[in-house]
């Protein structure tokens, strides 16, 4: 009941509770410094959109959140847990952080069911009926429920995004990271992907989404990451950065996509 | 061209060759997979020592002839440990047969399959590694069914190999068919029909497992194909 009284109705925005806080994370690929200098705070229920370039570092900054990357250095704490601390037993975190990734990254070799049933059923957070019941629920709610059994290679882009949704969901996790979920969809199919994500906004999901789709950021998020050369330029609510951006970097970003 | 005195002399000898060779085939193969596995992921790990006990291993077995490396086993091995731990010490053709095989096998396999896993999207280890699987879980449930998927041709390939290089083994004494072949010939100098015999029975097993290799990939395809004519539909 605590936790309502101060969440914000409008955003179900926490601002009791950090989800993610990100301090000066750099990040180096041999020689090349790809982030430089990161500080970032992300609370419960907030949807945040990482807008800019590409080469910008907006993917590796979001792959370094659940360790896909290994950060060079800087602290990064998910839930209270630094993940930037070689003993911290990386696998436990990243149960609890979805990712949804440009390429899908549907297993191959198992069915849409057996996709979201894997986790859960191998790292024993569920039975096997329990598992499938749930993947079945989750399946409705990206309105798949009759490709259960389909090879994700029979599913198109669109229908396949949202299986990978689907997927991330099945282990409940407190925050979920997308990796521009559309880039890769035809035209006509991103508008079926974004519709999830909007309804899982709308939940109270913590979402970090680097996206290029600019009407998403806008409409859906609560604040937007103008990120340009490994750095976080600007930030605001998406009327301050869209509307009446500061920055030089993000004027210029910002004329040439809209 | 003594075709009726070869079935009827030397079939029954020669078929019992063919059992053994079957047999001996069969073993090796799964021992090689098996060795080939662990290989193939010591070699891929970040553990130096278990890559470079796993890049020793594959450089002396390719770089040296099957043939040297059955004679060291059946004779050279059990010398060198009479003369320095057990002098009792025995190794039977069998064994030193399939050890010599299994090896070999091993070694060409544990590059086949490491082919395999190259060739899996690195996506599909990233996806399971995001849900908090373990390393081992994602090579075991994800990783490992698609690479074994994509190194059928090249397994099919090596078990053809493994299969024709238990002849070799007739030198250390193994009665497998060359060996129980050059017996008969030994006395009856029927050459051509004999040796013609033996080469069908090669024929034989390697076509068996050809048919049924052609029978898997092309079950593969059609459901590769399935997925593709769905996807252009949307």
């Amino acid at each position: 009941m605590k936790r309502r009284e101060v969440r914000d109705t409008v955003t179900n925005i926490n601002k009791e509770n950090k989800k993610v806080v990100v301090t000066n994370l750099h990040k180096y690929f041999d020689d090349n410094e790809v982030l430089t200098g990161i500080d970032a705070t992300i609370y419960e229920g907030e949807v945040v959109c990482v807008i800019g370039p590409s080469g910008s570092g907006k993917s590796t900054f979001l792959r370094c959140l659940n360790k896909l990357e290994d950060a060079t250095s800087g602290e990064i704490i998910i839930d209270g847990f630094d993940i930037t601390d070689k003993k911290m037993n990386i696998n436990k975190v990243r149960e609890n952080i979805g990712m949804v990734f440009q390429q899908f990254n549907l297993f191959q070799n198992m069915t849409v069911i057996k996709n979201i049933m894997m986790a859960p059923v191998t790292l024993k957070k569920m039975t096997k009926e329990e598992a499938r019941k749930k993947a079945m629920e989750l399946l409705g709610r990206v309105g798949l429920a009759d490709k259960a059994d389909s090879y994700p290679g029979e599913l198109s882009g669109g229908q396949q995004q949202r299986v990978a949704i689907a997927r991330a969901l099945a282990m409940s996790p407190d925050i979920m990271l997308f990796d521009e979920p559309t880039s890769a969809l035809d035209p006509e199919m991103v508008g079926e992907v974004l519709d999830v994500m909007k309804e899982l906004a709308a939940e109270g999901m913590t979402m970090i989404v680097v996206t290029h789709e600019m009407g998403f950021a806008r409409e859906v998020s609560d604040r937007v990451l103008f990120m340009a050369d490994g750095i976080i330029c600007e930030q605001g609510t998406p009327e301050e950065v869209f509307g009446n951006p500061r920055n030089e970097r993000t004027q210029d970003f910002l004329r040439k996509v809209l | 061209m003594d075709f009726g005195r070869v079935f009827q002399e030397a079939l029954p000898m020669l078929l019992d060759g063919l059992w053994l060779t079957v047999r001996v085939s069969v073993i090796s193969i799964a021992i090689g997979m098996i060795i080939g596995l662990f290989m193939c992921l010591m070699k891929m790990s970040k553990n130096v020592v278990l890559r470079a006990i796993a890049g020793v291993y594959i450089w002396i077995i390719r770089g040296t002839p099957m043939l040297v490396q059955a004679l060291m086993i059946f004779f050279g091995l059990p010398q060198l440990i009479q003369l320095t731990i057990n002098p009792d010490f025995r190794l039977d053709a069998f064994t030193a047969g399939i050890i010599t095989l299994s090896l070999n096998a091993g070694a060409y396999l544990a590059e086949i399959y490491r082919g395999g896993i190259m060739a899996v999207p690195k996506g599909q280890s990233e996806a399971a590694r995001s849900l908090g699987l373990s390393q081992g879980m994602t090579m075991l449930k994800v990783v490992l069914p698609q690479a074994i998927k994509f190194s059928i041709p090249s397994l099919v390939n090596q078990f053809i190999i493994t299969i024709k290089d238990t002849s070799i083994l007739s030198v250390i004494g193994m009665a497998e068919i060359v060996n129980k072949a050059k017996t008969y010939v030994g006395s009856t100098y029927v050459y051509f029909a004999t040796y013609a015999v033996v080469a069908l029975m090669y024929l034989l097993i390697i076509s068996i497992l050809m048919l049924v290799s052609s029978y898997i990939e092309k079950k593969l395809k059609y459901e590769a194909k399935r997925g593709k004519r769905h996807r252009d539909e949307h």
